[in-house]
């Protein structure tokens, strides 16, 4: 069934009758060429381009609870391509571009909503740091505008100028980024996976590999046990269970993340700003809610929810950027588990089991990857070849001395 | 006006307030909803997406749709819940979310357009063409939604923060609360009694029930005296118990000041950090509606509420004193509201029970078997249709009570992911075994809802919970109450062609959930996303369960396979200002002064954040009308004469012990137990994935006597690092550590007028080359007696020296310095003019140690010894870092006037310029007034074999793009003959 | 959270710094012939486990005790904390 204005228009004058599911509940069948283990964004994704890029459609998505359980979820809804690191920026710069064309390519309105995001500086140093960012952006084609203390005042005149501890200098914009519906990547994906004979298997959860002399032929589950020409796991957040079973440690740490939001409110932001003195960053989504997060809480956790130490930051950050907020109420607050990675970069790469690939160690950035995650990791486990975008991606950088390390923290997971 | 007779409101103390502009009268006692209804005012919202028409529907925090925004300027107060704000006079109040007056909102459009708006329908549409997206459909969304509007005014008031700590923490003061206080008290216990409404009692407020036959304020006002007498409870009225956090640590907030006409000079709110030893959990139950068709009108409200309003604030539901009242139920629980009304003298147009062959508990009528199936009233009800054995019939009524059961309110013992068991005698959930640890949920929140079964559960669980940590109470007296068991039954929604709504705000309706259904939306999740149900301020209190019903109903599942969703905090909307706790503006994070900040700030300084110092970044004289010009004559007093500038904030570790040596040598990548006492290394630190992490100096006072240094922005790192080491790698060394950054005031005296003026405040020491070389250190007395360190070092390329002496005579060391060197010409200089030293001769700071780089790629690859072990030095040897070609550069602009901005990257003159051909970037960038050139560092790929190379330093972001020749990064002295001097 | 200092009772985990896996006090030998590769497990690679997680806790705000604090992941309950000094071997974990 195709998704448009006419098709609503015709239900709604008869009563919503010929609307059919988004997706079928199939049963697994015991064999497929590929298994996706994670039915999140990534792993919808990958499903999606399996089928539709790859034209690999004998393909299961397994996921243990509901599809798009996972951070897909449950994040803060922000797109962006302003990385600063080779081995990043074009990988993300090739994922704002499929957003740009998302809701076409899955004929599903996941409101990618291109209203900029705004990285403040607050010294000179900071200043520096963006603009050397800012050039790898220009140099990658994804385009980027430094901004002087005057510049945003007029943009955004309710930022504290005049009484802040740190000084509002520059910020670093991107136009082209901003924020998307995060439930709708997650539906657009299955849907249009499912639409091209991906089965998606809710409740069925992966309980141990199938390993004979070194490869990967299938998956035991709730559900039974499944056969598969080679599987995929990308269960961000639970990476180092799943793939202990598989009998391999990773460079990953399981962190929780806290996210906000307030009531709803007539719209007074435009798109994301991020304060650099602070841990706070924020939209207002459409439905009027400002949508706002801050560090991880900073200890191994797979619990899912944080504690107020972390909250009282994110508010106190929050109240010293834009005063003008104070009075609006949080409304709801959350915790996803983030796979922290030891250079806060991601790992998309086959593994020392022959059949068995990883996507993994997104941190707390994997919602904009989401549309280039899936169609490198189904690049790779179409071609066993990394998608160009993707190369610098690889297990075997951190022994090897070729780490992606945006913050220059090193392998402290909880500082990335 | 549609007031009763009695209540729990002051009439001696009349309240004038505005709704709308309108003035109205209420008591001291009310709340606006509860002044509102009592002036016959039913109208005051508007849905979130078809602006339907909304009244007050509840009594609590749990209110869906009486939303206002209270106050005005920047008091503005956007989405309170007029059921909670506590009336105050002069109290203003708007409603929201409309375009036009309340009663006729041009955005009630929607409500016409409703077909086209189901459930989901956003997903499905808006697609083509693609740029309209952001250009016309999101920005007529973003319009349309949204509730109440911010001021964008910074908020005036004060917010405070605090911590508290108890053995029992009781969450809601009602019969079980007060019960379970009462009885802890009693026991000697430290107690904190907490509860959202401003007057204790709870439900016992709202019933007209008698304790020991008397009214049940006279318990509650004895109890709340008793407790409060008592030094060991903490009673804590208008204060929200939000969250529950680990290990029995509450958030709480305490509204202050917000029922005070003026706030100003008062801390309006107070976030509380309580941690308790144990919890009672006695938050009560809230009651749930039945859906019906048109069942959202003004005037439909929940029949426990209705009691509410009626009993404790003397208030008909009604607009006009005299409408009749009718109430839908499933259970007895209605059947008190219309008792309770007769007796406040409200006319009861009767029970519509859909339970078969039920009586009148009084002299009412019952419509047994009834359901209402259509109601009428634009602006308020008019007319419900009652159907009965399929016959139906219209009704006019000023009001309508639906009592759909109650739900313990299970919220806070959910926040630790513990899911609620249903319960199916109770028809409700209620709170698993496996909740938050030391947390007892007592009373109606956990289906214990009867006044004496209340009461009784609250003793009985506070005896419990003490029992847990040693603490022995003795059950109390409990005053004498009648509990009539309610019987309920499990009747959820009256199915309709009509739109019958269940979530209130978000505007959800059993055709929305059907929808759902049909479109394999099914899990409770994807319900709840694809609907928005439950998602509104309210949080789903008064819809969740009724929402799972239909679902179950739907798929023939039961109501707890359907499932719930997981509850997480805050149990109300907290305001972001009380969760910043009034951190915020200059108080965002503490600032850290030098022990010269006075000295400085008298000499007119301008100053700089440094992480959370401030330092002086420069100077300004008389006539000085641009920065640079400061900066310019003081670095050139630094290369002439002499300057001074403060360092303290520079790390300082104090390292001592037999094996400081060995410990050192283990830190430092480059060799440092060598040094001989009485002299200073440079040295580096390498994290142990072997990239640089640090780099200062080391001086060694005596055999087993170091100090270290640190960058300002490492020192407390470099200082947790070092006792990791210490305390976890190597505890069998014998060394201690201490770090002396706040007890050193240290200044450099730096320029070749350095020794000159050092030798005028030493008491004898000899400061020749000879007897104190670069690199040499000592500790001395100065000044006649006092006592100081002195390092020969030098980051300026200059004569240089650091002086340290105890903190607190930083500022008269400074003053005595400036004093005695005055005819030498001693100049202070600050951060900026640092800074342009430092690069002047070529040495590393922040922007080249931002821990993405080595030490082979600052050119100080010998500095890692092969020789020893040391942090990082194993794994510097990994391929890539062995194999990294860009080493540190100086640069200078072919066009000298021309600032090379860092952040440019680095290209081959003349190739395209893309991420593949990036061959480095520039670190620092600054005008050298020693050269009249701008210079600048930067990495570059083999940089150090393409001296003289004219290359391309581009700023694409700015549109810039430079050339500059390639040099090496010392452009001051690279003999460094001046320092050895 | 409030973590059970051994020298001071409980406080409040503000006070203190994390660091992760208490296996980072492993470290291991610089001299052996695999010294490159075991640094890079040491370093990088983490058990991660959903449940009992014994790891390094910095008294920053304290006492400056490096502690070893037991605590399941899953639920943050916490089971103990030692002194990291106080520890006789390492290697074992």
């Amino acid at each position: 069934m195709k998704f448009s204005g006419i098709r609503v228009l015709k239900e709604a004058l008869t009563g919503h009758k010929g609307w059919k599911p988004l997706w079928r509940d199939p049963d697994p069948k015991p064999a497929y060429d590929i298994i996706i283990v994670g039915g999140g964004g990534h792993g919808l994704a990958t499903a999606y381009h399996l089928a539709a890029t790859y034209g690999i459609t004998n393909v299961a998505v397994l996921e243990k609870g509901w599809l798009g359980s996972g951070n897909i979820g449950r994040n803060t809804t922000i797109i962006r391509s302003n990385y600063l690191l080779p081995g990043n920026q074009p990988f993300y710069e090739f994922s704002m571009k499929l957003w740009e064309s998302q809701e076409q390519d899955l004929n599903f309105n996941s409101m990618v909503s291109q209203r900029s995001i705004i990285n403040l500086a607050h010294t000179d140093a900071q200043r520096d740091a963006y603009r050397r960012r800012g050039n790898a952006m220009h140099l990658s084609g994804a385009g980027g505008e430094l901004l002087s203390r005057d510049q945003l005042r007029e943009m955004l005149p309710f930022l504290n100028f005049d009484n802040a501890r740190f000084p509002i200098k520059a910020g670093l914009m991107q136009k082209r980024a901003g924020t998307a519906r995060h439930d709708g990547v997650a539906w657009g994906y299955a849907r249009a996976a499912d639409m091209r004979g991906v089965d998606l298997i809710q409740n069925c959860e992966v309980t141990g590999f199938d390993i004979t002399d070194g490869r990967v032929t299938g998956v035991q589950t709730t559900r039974g046990p499944i056969k598969a020409g080679k599987v995929g796991v990308a269960v961000a957040g639970s990476s180092s269970r799943v793939m202990a079973m598989a009998g391999m440690r990773l460079p990953i740490e399981s962190h929780v993340l806290q996210a906000f939001v307030s009531e709803g409110l007539k719209p007074v932001i435009l798109g994301v700003i991020t304060f650099g003195a602070g841990h706070f960053y924020v939209s207002q989504s459409d439905k009027g809610g400002l949508v706002f997060g801050g560090d991880i809480d900073g200890y191994n956790s797979y619990a899912q929810r944080g504690n107020l130490p972390v909250v009282e930051d994110v508010a106190e950050g929050g109240m010293a950027l834009m005063p003008m907020i104070g009075r609006a109420r949080l409304l709801r607050s959350w915790g996803g588990i983030m796979d922290m990675s030891m250079d806060g970069s991601p790992i998309i790469d086959r593994t020392p089991l022959d059949g068995l690939y990883l996507n993994a160690g997104w941190c707390y950035g994997g919602f904009k990857a989401t549309p280039a995650s899936g169609y490198c990791f189904a690049h790779l486990l179409a071609t066993d070849t990394p998608h160009t975008t993707a190369t610098a991606y690889r297990l075997d950088r951190f022994n090897r001395g070729y780490v992606i390390d945006e913050k220059g923290v090193g392998a402290q997971p909880n500082l990335h | 006006m549609t007031r009763l007779s009695g209540g729990l409101i002051d009439r001696k103390a009349p309240l004038g307030f505005t709704f709308n502009g309108k003035t109205y009268q209420g008591f001291q006692g009310d709340t606006l909803a509860s002044a509102l209804l009592a002036n016959g005012v039913q109208l005051v919202g508007r849905s979130f997406k078809y602006h339907r028409p909304r009244g007050i529907f509840t009594a609590g925090s749990e209110e869906p749709n009486a939303l206002v925004t209270l106050r005005s300027g920047a008091r503005a107060e956007p989405n309170t819940r007029a059921t909670v704000a506590e009336l105050f006079a002069g109290l203003e109040a708007r409603s929201q979310n409309h375009i036009g007056p309340l009663e006729h909102d041009l955005m009630a459009v929607n409500d016409l357009l409703s077909p086209f708006f189901a459930a989901g329908f956003y997903y499905k549409t808006f697609m083509w063409p693609r740029a309209f997206w952001e250009r016309l459909y999101e920005p007529a969304i973003r319009r349309a939604a949204g509730l109440g509007a911010l001021s964008t005014l910074p908020d005036p008031d004060t917010y405070d923060k605090g911590f508290l700590h108890c053995d029992l923490l009781v969450i809601g003061g009602g019969a079980t609360g007060l019960s379970a206080a009462l009885t802890a008290a009693r026991a000697g216990a430290e107690v904190i009694l907490a509860d959202e409404d401003f007057r204790f009692g709870g439900r016992l407020l709202a019933e007209s029930d008698l304790l020991d036959g008397a009214p049940a304020t006279d318990w509650v006002d004895r109890t709340c005296a008793e407790l409060a007498a008592m030094p060991n409870v903490r009673l804590m009225p208008r204060t929200t118990v939000f969250g529950t956090y680990d290990h029995g640590i509450f958030g709480a907030v305490q509204r202050v000041a917000d029922h005070l006409p003026d706030p100003t000079g008062q801390v309006r709110q107070t976030l509380w950090r309580i941690t308790a030893k144990r919890s009672v959990l006695a938050a009560g139950a809230i009651e749930r509606h039945i859906p019906f068709a048109d069942n959202d009108r003004p005037g439909i409200m929940l029949a426990g509420a209705m009691r509410a309003y009626a009993n404790r604030w003397a208030a008909a539901p009604v607009r006009k004193s005299g409408d009749p009242v009718a109430i839908f139920t499933n259970g007895d629980d209605g059947h008190r509201t219309a008792l309770d009304l007769l007796a406040k003298g409200v006319p009861v147009l009767g029970v519509i029970d859909t339970r078969p062959a039920v009586a009148a508990f009084g002299a009412y009528q019952v419509f047994s078997g009834g359901t209402v199936t259509g109601t009428k009233g634009r602006h308020g009800l008019t007319a419900i249709e009652i159907t009965r054995n399929g016959q139906s019939s219209w009704h006019n009524v000023g009001a309508l009570g639906v009592a759909g059961g109650w739900n313990p309110n299970v919220h806070l013992a959910s926040h630790h992911r513990g899911r609620p068991v249903w319960d199916n005698d109770l028809l409700a959930f209620v709170p698993g075994a496996d909740g938050p640890k030391g947390m007892f949920p007592a009373g109606a929140a956990r289906g214990k809802g009867g006044t004496h079964a209340a009461l009784t559960d609250g003793m009985e669980m506070a005896i419990a919970a003490l029992s847990d940590i040693g603490v022995s109470a003795s059950p109390i007296a409990l005053p004498d109450t009648p509990d009539t068991p309610a019987k309920q039954s499990a009747y959820w929604y009256v199915p309709a062609k009509k739109r019958a709504w269940v979530d209130f705000q978000n505007d959800v309706t059993v055709k929305d959930i059907t929808l759902s259904h049909t479109e394999n939306m099914r899990s409770v999740e994807h319900l709840k996303r694809w609907t928005t149900l439950g998602m509104a301020t309210d949080q789903g209190k008064t819809s969740n369960i009724s929402a799972l019903a239909v679902m179950a109903d739907l798929t023939g599942a039961t109501i707890p396979e359907t499932g719930t969703t997981i509850f997480r905090p805050p149990y109300t909307g907290v305001s972001l200002s009380v969760l910043g706790g009034g951190d915020t503006g200059h108080h965002f994070r503490p600032r850290r002064l030098t022990p010269t900040h006075h000295w400085a700030t008298a000499q007119g300084a301008e100053f700089t954040e440094v992480g959370q110092w401030m330092r002086a970044s420069y100077f300004p004289r008389a006539g000085e009308t641009h920065w640079r010009q400061s900066v310019d004559r003081e670095v050139l007093t630094v290369r002439h004469d002499v300057g001074l500038c403060d360092v303290t904030t520079l790390g300082k570790i104090d390292v001592q012990g037999a094996d400081a040596a060995e410990f050192l040598n283990r830190i430092y990548s480059n060799m440092m137990g060598t040094l001989k006492v009485g002299m200073v290394r440079y040295g580096l630190m390498l994290r142990e994935d072997g990239h640089l992490y640090d780099d200062g100096t080391c001086a060694r006072l005596g055999v087993d006597h170091f100090v270290v240094t640190t960058t300002t922005a490492n020192a407390g790192a470099v200082y947790r690092n070092m006792e990791f080491a210490h305390q976890c790698l190597w505890p069998e060394l014998d060394v201690q550590l201490i770090s002396t950054t706040d007890a050193w005031a240290q200044i450099a005296v730096a320029g070749p007028k350095s020794r000159a003026l050092l030798q005028r405040i030493v008491d004898g020491f000899d400061l020749s080359n000879e007897a104190f070389p670069f690199m040499a250190c000592a500790e001395l007395t100065i000044c006649g007696g006092l006592r100081a360190r002195l390092f020969r070092i030098s980051f300026s390329g200059e004569l240089a020296y650091e002086i340290a002496v105890p903190a607190r005579y930083g500022h008269a060391l400074m003053e005595r310095l400036m004093h005695v060197g005055a005819d030498l010409g001693a100049t202070p200089y600050g951060t900026e003019a640092l800074a342009v030293l430092r690069i002047e001769k070529g040495h590393a700071a922040g922007a080249e140690l931002n821990g993405q780089t080595t030490a082979l790629m600052l050119g100080l690859g010998k500095m890692v010894s092969p020789k020893k072990d040391s942090i990082g030095a194993v794994m510097s040897r990994r391929e890539g870092l062995a194999q990294e070609r860009r080493r540190l550069v100086g640069l200078m602009p072919v066009e000298p006037q021309s600032q090379i901005p860092a952040g440019s990257h680095l290209f081959t003159k003349g190739t395209t310029q893309n991420m593949e051909t990036d061959q480095g970037w520039v670190t620092s960038s600054c005008y050298s007034p020693y050269l009249n050139s701008y210079i600048a560092l930067g990495f570059l790929e083999d940089g150090d074999t393409r001296m003289g190379e004219v290359i391309t330093a581009a700023n694409p972001l700015e549109g810039q793009s430079f050339e500059a020749k390639v040099v090496p990064t010392h452009f001051v002295d690279p003999e460094g003959g001046r320092l050895r001097d | 959270m409030l973590i059970p200092h051994p020298l001071l009772g409980l406080r409040d985990s503000q006070e203190f710094t994390y660091l992760g896996d208490a296996s980072l006090m492993n470290r291991p030998d610089p001299s052996a012939v695999t010294a490159e590769a075991d640094f890079c497990d040491y370093v990088f690679l983490r058990d991660n486990p959903a449940g009992v997680h014994r790891e390094l806790w910095f008294h920053e705000q304290g006492d400056r005790s490096w502690l070893i604090v037991t605590r399941n992941t899953l639920t943050h309950e916490i089971l103990g904390a030692e002194l990291a000094r106080d520890l006789p071997a390492r290697g074992a974990k």
